[in-house]
């Protein structure tokens, strides 16, 4: 842990894999920025890797003032080990107030590590990200300016608010597509730091054989429209009716965790806690019952239509356009409606 | 060569069956109307644990942190090929947030000693925060494969297994002792044996005894038929009481709400073509839609 520094900076851990960075650090930096502003500071990504010290533009691009490069061969891969280390020896030497990590694969298996070496706190899978006081009335104590680390919990059902008063540094996970991507300014790179790391053999204990990544097949988080099915479509055959309707509109097919466990979607399609946060410029949500945990994943678009036989679906209580009948009667006559523009 | 295992396991509320009772009026969970059921993935670690004991022989140890009543899940553990139950409990660990947690259960595998392999599950449902696991491996200094999803084999001391990267796969080899946390999708757990069922129907913690008025004598009964779950509390560990519960708790809960959706202006539409054609042309001038 860390003493308590005010003019400690904020942190985003640059995550990347093969020389491309991910989208989180991007995302992450918007709101970063946000909070360093708040508490007069400056925003800093860390950037380990093998010959990665070109994507400090990017980053500064994306509003980082300063970006510390650990470039060394042995870190051309992710390994816990290792990348602990250079997390942990940075913060020591730097003493940053917040740490800020993408809830990735990559993430989530090194955060809670620096977590434990650094026996701070960590708030895994943040939904928001804000600056404010924290009031111990049993003490009469007031912590200021502290990260308030909201996430949902209990399967979605209750929304936290944690925060990390004295044990420092203050870290968080955020899930992809949970923070607005924020615009990439002309501004050329801040100032980029180069730090060294020593890494041993021992930093690499496990060895990566074979390693396969995938494309994905559909990038929910960049589609404008989403229309998503659920249960209530009732078969995979069925769920050709939302595929038109996506079609027409040139968005991407969604679906809820059910129709996804009834085989009538591939998983990469899952809008939710446990699939993709989206925030599209709209999504129709068909016949979805609207769980909380579903809801959180797709709250965040800018308009909401909702079908369902249902009045009473929870879903309505999030929809900007509530339609009440059967999809099956309803959505061949909205998919010729926006067909025909008339 | 046989390897040891020690599984770590949660009781967690079944938050799949939250409806309105689960809630208090103040917002915060009514832990009590929920089922508490054997963490989802952690019977995936469990069964990893079984098959490599099948193939290669060792043990499989079983390790709970919660209250006595959390002893259940051990029991399911038994009856499920598990060797031995380790129930860790102590008012002083109350509110331990994932660190303390994991400085906990730390000092059992310590405790225990003697493994090979230290397993959980990917995640628990109840928080869904994944860190336990790797905390615990950074506090025993083990290196962690996290997302296992396929344990290819064990040679030597040196293991092969397959991870889930989300957006791909990782082979990766490592020389035990190591942590693992475990994919739902690595296997599928086996349902409890019907004569292990019979042989551990009677198994208790020290703390189920006495609650149900046995005495010293009942215990070594138990103690000599091996139906004696293991309880330890922060003193048996030795653990340092700074780290644990809520001191050693680096977060803190500020604020708590029960989730309550609202939308802005909110239009009806008639699911008629006229309805239909009205929202369309609302959605184009807003420019939502082309
Ligand atoms: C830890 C956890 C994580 C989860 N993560 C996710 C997640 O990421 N994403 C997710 O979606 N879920 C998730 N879930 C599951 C979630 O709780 C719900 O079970 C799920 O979202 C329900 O899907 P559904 O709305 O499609 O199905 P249902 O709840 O079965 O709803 C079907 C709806 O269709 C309507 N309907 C039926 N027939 C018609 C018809 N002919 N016309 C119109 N409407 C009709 C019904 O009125 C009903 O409202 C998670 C659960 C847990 C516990
Ligand atoms: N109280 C506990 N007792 C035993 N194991 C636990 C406990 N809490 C967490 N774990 C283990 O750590 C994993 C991840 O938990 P979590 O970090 O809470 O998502 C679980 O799947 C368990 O294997």
């Amino acid at each position: 842990m860390i003493e308590i520094n005010r003019q400690g900076e904020v942190w985003v851990f640059a995550e990347q894999e093969d020389g491309v960075l991910s989208d989180v650090p991007l995302e992450l930096l918007g709101r970063g920025r946000e909070l360093a502003d708040k508490l007069s500071v400056k925003l800093a990504a860390v950037l380990p890797g093998k010959g990665v010290a070109g994507l400090s533009a990017d980053l500064g691009a994306y509003g980082a003032d300063k970006v510390y490069v650990v470039d060394d061969d042995l870190l051309e891969h992710y390994q816990s080990v290792s990348y602990t280390k250079v997390l942990c020896e940075l913060i020591q030497k730097h003493k940053p107030q917040i740490v800020l990590y993408g809830a990735t694969a990559i993430g989530r298996d090194l955060a809670p590590r620096v977590a434990s070496k650094m026996r701070a706190g960590l708030t895994a899978d943040c939904t928001d990200l804000q600056i404010g006081d924290y009031e111990v009335k049993r003490l009469d104590q007031v912590h200021k300016d502290l990260l308030l680390q909201v996430r949902p919990a209990f399967g979605g059902n209750i929304i936290a608010t944690i925060v990390n008063p004295d044990r420092w540094p203050q870290m968080a996970t955020v899930r992809e597509g949970v923070m607005a991507m924020p615009s990439r300014n002309g501004k050329v790179a801040g100032e980029v730091v180069r730090e060294s790391v020593k890494i041993s053999p021992e930093d690499l204990a496990v060895k990566i054989l074979d390693r396969h990544r995938a494309a994905k097949k559909v990038d929910l988080k960049a589609s404008r429209v989403i229309v998503a099915g659920g249960a209530g479509v009732g078969s995979k055959d069925n769920f050709q009716l939302i595929w038109d309707l996506a079609n027409v509109l040139g968005g991407a097919p969604g679906g809820s965790r059910a129709a996804v466990d009834l085989g009538f979607i591939d998983h990469d399609h899952q809008v939710g806690q446990t699939g993709t946060t989206v925030r599209p410029a709209l999504y129709v949500a068909v016949g979805i019952s609207g769980a909380i945990q579903h809801v959180a994943g797709m709250s965040g678009a800018a308009k909401i239509v909702a079908i369902n036989n249902d009045p009473d679906a929870p879903i309505f209580s999030v929809a900007h356009y509530k339609i009440v009948g059967d999809l099956n009667d309803v959505l061949p006559r909205l998919t010729k409606a926006i067909r025909t523009k008339c | 060569m046989a390897y040891n295992s020690i599984v770590l396991v949660k009781q967690v509320p079944d938050t799949k069956a939250v409806t309105g009772k689960a809630m208090n009026d103040d917002g915060t969970v009514n832990r009590a109307a929920l089922p508490a059921i054997f963490n989802p993935e952690d019977l995936n670690a469990l069964e990893l644990a079984l098959e490599i004991k099948e193939r290669y022989g060792g043990t499989v140890t079983v390790v709970t942190m919660g209250l006595p009543s959390a002893c259940r899940v051990l029991r399911a553990a038994l009856c499920r090929g598990a060797d031995r139950g380790v129930l860790v409990t102590d008012r002083r660990a109350a509110a331990s947030d994932t660190l303390a947690t994991s400085y906990i259960l730390s000092c059992a595998v310590k405790h225990i000693g003697d493994y090979d392999l230290v397993l959980c599950g990917r995640q628990a449902i109840d928080g869904d925060t994944a860190q336990v696991g790797p905390q615990i491996a950074e506090k025993l200094e083990l290196p962690q494969i996290t997302y296992v999803e396929e344990l290819h084999s064990i040679e030597d001391g040196v293991m092969t297994a397959k991870r889930n990267v989300g957006n791909g796969w990782e082979k990766v080899q490592v020389k035990l002792p190591a942590l693992l946390t475990v994919m739902n999708t690595a296997n599928t757990p086996r349902p409890a044996g019907g004569r292990l069922m019979m042989q551990y129907k009677k198994a208790r913690s020290l703390s189920e005894l006495e609650q149900d008025g046995g005495s010293a004598a009942d215990a070594e009964k138990l103690k000599a038929k091996g139906l004696l779950i293991d309880q330890w509390d922060l003193d048996d560990l030795k653990a340092d009481l700074q780290w644990c519960g809520r001191d050693g708790s680096p977060t803190k809960v500020h604020r708590i709400q029960s989730v309550v959706l609202t939308a802005t202006e909110q239009k009806e539409v008639e699911p008629t073509d006229d309805g239909l054609r009205g929202m369309v042309h609302e959605l184009i001038s807003d420019h939502t839609i082309g």
